[in-house]
């Protein structure tokens, strides 16, 4: 169906595609809906030899994650992300695969994938997330690939701290950090043309993890996002406040 | 393109264009005016309905989406006679003015009030941020959620 069609797009929860078309900044010729297909919904434990990890379904909806047990029970911080997105009714449509396959430099899953060491299958290879964004709405995805389900690997602790645009509810920046028996994981939305891990950032809470460690870790503005709602130079500051709150507020849960 | 779902307990088949919008066809093809449609951005809520059971923007959802869905508009909630419990709550405490965004907030509402376990102050914020109002200043609007809520668990109980 896709190879027939002139510039088709696959369309998920439409939270942002709709939108978008609505305001002529996308206009594909054919809309592929995949959300009947029942094997790219669900969420469920997997276990590799990497460790435990939880395989949430594209199609899955933020607030069906939000609500879902096995994620409540083991991967509480991805509950956390998915409430943070948008409002209810885009979370009640929006799907995880539609927003990580769009990449938005300010949704806030990507920082999560990354963050969380996750492995994105599609239907017929898996992409580590530290391969996966590339830049601008640009993924290792082709146009044809398929987002079948992510892997989220269970963390030994991990928390998500988001500045809020109020008024799309993105996030200006947002910083998950993820602790696993590897050392930390920074993974960092809203601040570059797409999602990135911090890797100085992460050094430095390997050697020493307090709020403090940070304060003279650099995080140069260059190639960050300048817009109407914050400079580069704001937003490579926030990268640093929101790591620390981060890292004291997961102090507190040990 | 063929199209079928229900609205508000009916059943219909509609013939619509590709691109038109769940809201449209329920204003202009079903005359159901009762959703309104605020802004051309999907920020407002106005537009809120209930699709399979969950609070959606209709102006962000596809008419062939929607497809062997269940519809339920505000007039499906309550009728003049028969208010809903939150659409009293709206009008008891005040919860509007103009009243143009009420049909979506009331909606949305039904939604956080069937699926919120504690619906305290932050979380009727919280869940209330997909829908703008121009007029009252939202404190009222706050009120009226908890009141409807509270009376809904209280109908929900003794039913």
């Amino acid at each position: 169906m896709f190879a027939g069609a002139e510039d088709p797009m696959y369309l998920s929860g439409g939270m942002t595609l709709i939108p978008s078309m609505k305001q002529r900044l996308a206009a594909p010729s054919d809309l592929i809906d995949l959300s009947g297909l029942q094997a790219l919904q669900g969420i469920e434990h997997v276990e590799s030899q990497g460790g435990t990890s939880i395989r949430v379904g594209a199609l899955t909806r933020h607030n069906d994650v939000a609500a879902n047990g096995l994620v409540l029970n083991q991967l509480p911080v991805l509950a956390q992300v998915v409430s943070s997105i948008g409002d209810n009714q885009v979370r009640n449509r929006g799907t995880v695969g539609g927003s990580i396959a769009n990449s938005d430099p300010a949704a806030d899953l990507p920082a999560a994938l990354l963050g969380l060491q996750a492995v994105i299958n599609t239907q017929d290879r898996q992409i580590p997330a530290d391969d996966f964004f590339h830049d601008l709405f640009e993924t290792a995805l082709a146009a044809d690939d398929i987002l079948v389900s992510v892997d989220f690997a269970v963390p030994l602790r991990a928390t998500y701290q988001k500045f809020r645009n109020p008024a799309s509810g993105y996030a200006v920046v947002g910083v998950l950090i993820a602790e696993y028996a590897t050392g930390f994981r920074v993974g960092v939305t809203g601040a570059g043309p797409c999602a990135f891990r911090a890797c100085t950032l992460e050094d430095a809470l390997n050697q020493s993890f307090s709020p403090k460690a940070l304060n003279d870790v650099e995080v140069p503005d260059a190639g960050f996002n300048s817009d109407f709602h914050a400079s580069a130079e704001y937003r490579a500051h926030l990268v640093k406040v929101l790591a620390k709150r981060a890292v004291s507020d997961l102090s507190q849960h040990r | 393109m063929k199209v079928s779902f229900r609205v508000n307990g009916k059943a219909h088949t509609l013939d619509v264009a590709p691109n038109t919008l769940l809201v449209s066809v329920l204003r202009e093809h079903l005359g159901l005016t009762g959703t309104h449609v605020g802004c051309d951005t999907s920020q407002c809520g106005a537009c809120t309905i209930h699709l399979d059971g969950r609070a959606v923007k209709s102006c962000s959802v596809l008419a062939v989406q929607a497809q062997d869905g269940e519809v339920v508009t505000i007039e499906g909630l309550g009728s003049i006679d028969d208010l809903h419990p939150m659409q009293k709550a709206f009008r008891d405490c005040h919860g509007l003015q103009c009243g143009f965004c009420t049909p979506g907030m009331i909606m949305q509402a039904v939604d956080l009030a069937t699926k919120v376990e504690t619906l305290d102050a932050d979380a009727i914020r919280q869940g209330m941020e997909g829908n703008l109002c121009r007029c009252t200043g939202y404190q009222n609007i706050v009120a009226a959620v908890a009141n409807g809520a509270a009376a809904l668990k209280a109908r929900n109980g003794e039913s």
